[in-house]
């Protein structure tokens, strides 16, 4: 067989073309096993996890990334951490989307070398503690979800070896946070943050401890985004994986702001049909989903699109029928893991679909409402989330500074005091969340509008809200529980802290004792 | 009130701290304060705080205020205090002074 390639016309424009076919140049020979076969003898699926080290070609000082979708049930970290040190790595550079409690075991890595420095949404547990005492010599950074997806997308955050635990994953690396193939009692539902790192890693290595059929569809991560599959015992603690069903929450205060806060969505301008909502998991946030939904019902009102981190409590409404959709980056609970298995109006999304400043078309930015929570709330509306009132770290950013952005209206519901710890302070310890994002903060001892959004502020003057200035939330405040003694600092910065778009919104220093 | 409560401050009786006596909890927002005779001579704090940083300062000099309200010249102090409010860190003090003195004569309502 001989073509006449020169007959082509223009063939200058199809520079591409790779010649004339032929039998000799398809050295591949056909493969004849059955499915069965070569889903056993598939070139990703590597015996063991220093195998897929070993062949992601990880060197010392490279950049490895996790998930958090497994939160304090997770193994995958201190399982590849440990391994990584046994195999003499250092200099490592951590990009966690976020690491809770459980990953204590880190300390020992940091002190030993094989960890350099940490980026992450959030610290928690023991790890916090050491690391706000001066534990590491570089600062650790801090990213929002969306923050850190526009800094994978940029490069500024260039992952060498993504190592993602995944509760199902097919020979060839289609992974995801459940499986209709029949699970082993462990999902995390979403694997939204997950999904970024393994279409930007340069390698991508999925660890899983239930090895399904291809194809292991619907896929939360595809396989073309994968390099190696690596089969383990036990990839996290399913209690600490999942909570089960979020129980209402009885405490008067958060009642009473729950129900303010959905007063203030009601007036807000943004109540209508087809509106959309992102809701925290806090006790106040799951209350006044329950106080709104009354109304929705009453007023024939539903939800366009639910977003976000998601609960069983926004779970309940779509099955009502009350939400029409849910675009899911993160399952909260065990409901809305299986929703998403099982409802095709649950969308999963990756942390750029969610939360990236880098997308115009983000899912945050076409929010009409958003419930935050907040550890302290300053007079300029500025908000932490990541410092408690000792100054030491205790929190994470999460999706902040993303959705209070995006959403028309953000709303921040918070106890005007916890204990003796006030709320709404003069400055907050940490900024992670710009004032000039918040529209109006709601505590149980009256609502304030940023003075930003005059509109805001007559509309809920108008519903007869208790509505005064944030100064008088700090004073009341203050009445109650006494003026605070400041926290004292060294001089040694330990965490920087980024806003969405990579610059720096504020510094964490070391706590003095 | 009883009169005679009101007769034994009026005199000044000193309330002397006779044996070890506790009040509070180590519940959240509680603070647990147990008394005991002091051995040094004078006031003795011994504060454990959930808030020590930002308000260690201020639950001692309640601690101080309060037992120099009573005229309590001599007193071990050792307090669990889980973030108590000031008005419960006055409550609390005072009816472990009282208990400690074997003093039933409560004197309720402002600050003497």
């Amino acid at each position: 067989m001989s073509l006449e390639l020169s007959s082509i016309p223009h063939l200058e424009e199809f520079c591409a073309l790779g010649g004339s076919y032929s039998d000799e140049q398809n050295l591949q020979p056909k493969d004849v096993r059955t499915l069965a076969e070569r889903s056993l003898h598939s070139k990703k699926l590597v015996n063991d996890l220093d195998e897929a080290i070993r062949l992601s070609g990880l060197r010392d000082g490279m950049t490895i990334s996790f998930h958090h979708h497994f939160r304090g049930g997770d193994y995958i970290i201190n399982m590849v951490m440990a391994k990584l040190a046994e195999m003499g790595f250092k200099d490592l550079v951590l990009a966690a989307s976020s690491l809770t409690d459980c990953h204590f075991p880190l300390m020992d890595h940091i002190k030993s070398g094989v960890i350099r420095r940490i980026e992450t949404s959030g610290l928690r547990g023991k790890l916090a503690d050491a690391i706000s005492h001066g534990l590491m010599d570089i600062p650790v950074v801090f990213r929002s979800h969306g923050g850190r997806a526009y800094a994978i997308e940029s490069g500024e955050l260039a992952i060498d070896v993504a190592f993602l635990g995944a509760p199902s994953c097919d020979a060839f690396g289609n992974a995801n946070g459940y499986s209709r193939e029949g699970d082993t009692g462990i999902m995390c539902g979403s694997m939204g943050y997950a999904k970024q790192d393994a279409e930007y890693a340069k390698k991508v290595i999925i660890i899983t401890n239930n090895l399904v059929p291809y194809p292991n569809a619907p896929f939360g991560i595809p396989e073309s985004n994968v390099d190696y599959v690596v089969q383990v015992p036990e990839i996290g603690n399913p209690a600490g994986i999942m909570s089960g069903a979020t129980r209402f929450t009885k405490n008067p205060k958060e009642l009473l702001i729950a129900e303010y806060a959905a007063k203030v969505i009601e007036n807000s301008g943004h109540f209508y049909d087809g509106f959309s909502m992102q809701m925290g998991s806090g006790g106040a946030s799951l209350a006044t989903i329950r106080f709104l939904r009354e109304d929705m019902i009453k007023q024939n009102i539903k939800v366009g699109f639910a977003l976000g981190g998601i609960t069983g409590s926004v779970v309940e409404l779509l099955e009502e029928g009350l939400v029409r959709k849910i675009l899911d980056v993160q399952s909260f609970d065990l409901r809305a893991a299986e929703s998403l298995k099982n409802n095709r109006f649950h969308q999963q999304i990756s942390a750029s679909y969610y939360a990236s400043p880098s997308n115009p078309g983000t899912a945050v930015n076409q929010l009409d409402v958003v419930v935050l929570s907040a550890l302290e709330v300053d007079t300029g509306f500025n908000v932490n989330v990541l410092t408690g009132s000792d100054g030491v770290i205790r929190g994470a950013i999460g999706g902040h500074p993303d959705t209070a952005a995006g959403a028309s209206v953000s709303i921040v519901v918070a106890p005007l005091t916890r204990g003796r710890i006030p709320t709404i302070v003069n400055h907050v310890n940490t900024i992670v969340t710009p004032g000039r994002s918040i529209d109006v903060v709601v505590t149980d001892q009256g609502i304030a509008v940023n003075p930003a959004r005059p509109d805001l502020k007559d509309r809920l003057i108008a519903a007869r809200l208790p509505v005064c200035s944030i100064d008088e939330l700090r004073s009341k405040a203050e009445k109650i529980v006494g003026k605070a003694d400041p926290i004292l600092y060294t001089d040694k910065v330990v965490g920087i802290v980024t806003y969405r778009d990579n610059s720096i919104i504020d510094l964490i220093y070391e706590v003095k004792e | 009130m009883p009169l005679d409560s009101l007769i034994i401050l009026q005199e000044g009786t000193r309330l002397k701290i006779e044996k070890t006596a506790v009040a509070g909890t180590m519940e959240s927002s509680d603070i647990m304060v147990t008394l005991s005779p002091g051995s040094v001579g004078g006031i003795e704090i011994e504060l454990e705080s959930s808030v020590e940083k930002q308000f260690g300062n201020a639950i001692r000099s309640t601690i101080q205020d309060v037992l120099t309200e009573l005229d309590v010249k001599n007193a071990h102090v050792k307090a669990l205090d889980k973030g108590a409010l000031d008005c419960t860190v006055r409550a609390r003090v005072k009816t472990a002074a009282y208990r400690a003195c074997n003093c039933d004569s409560y004197q309720f309502g402002g600050q003497n």
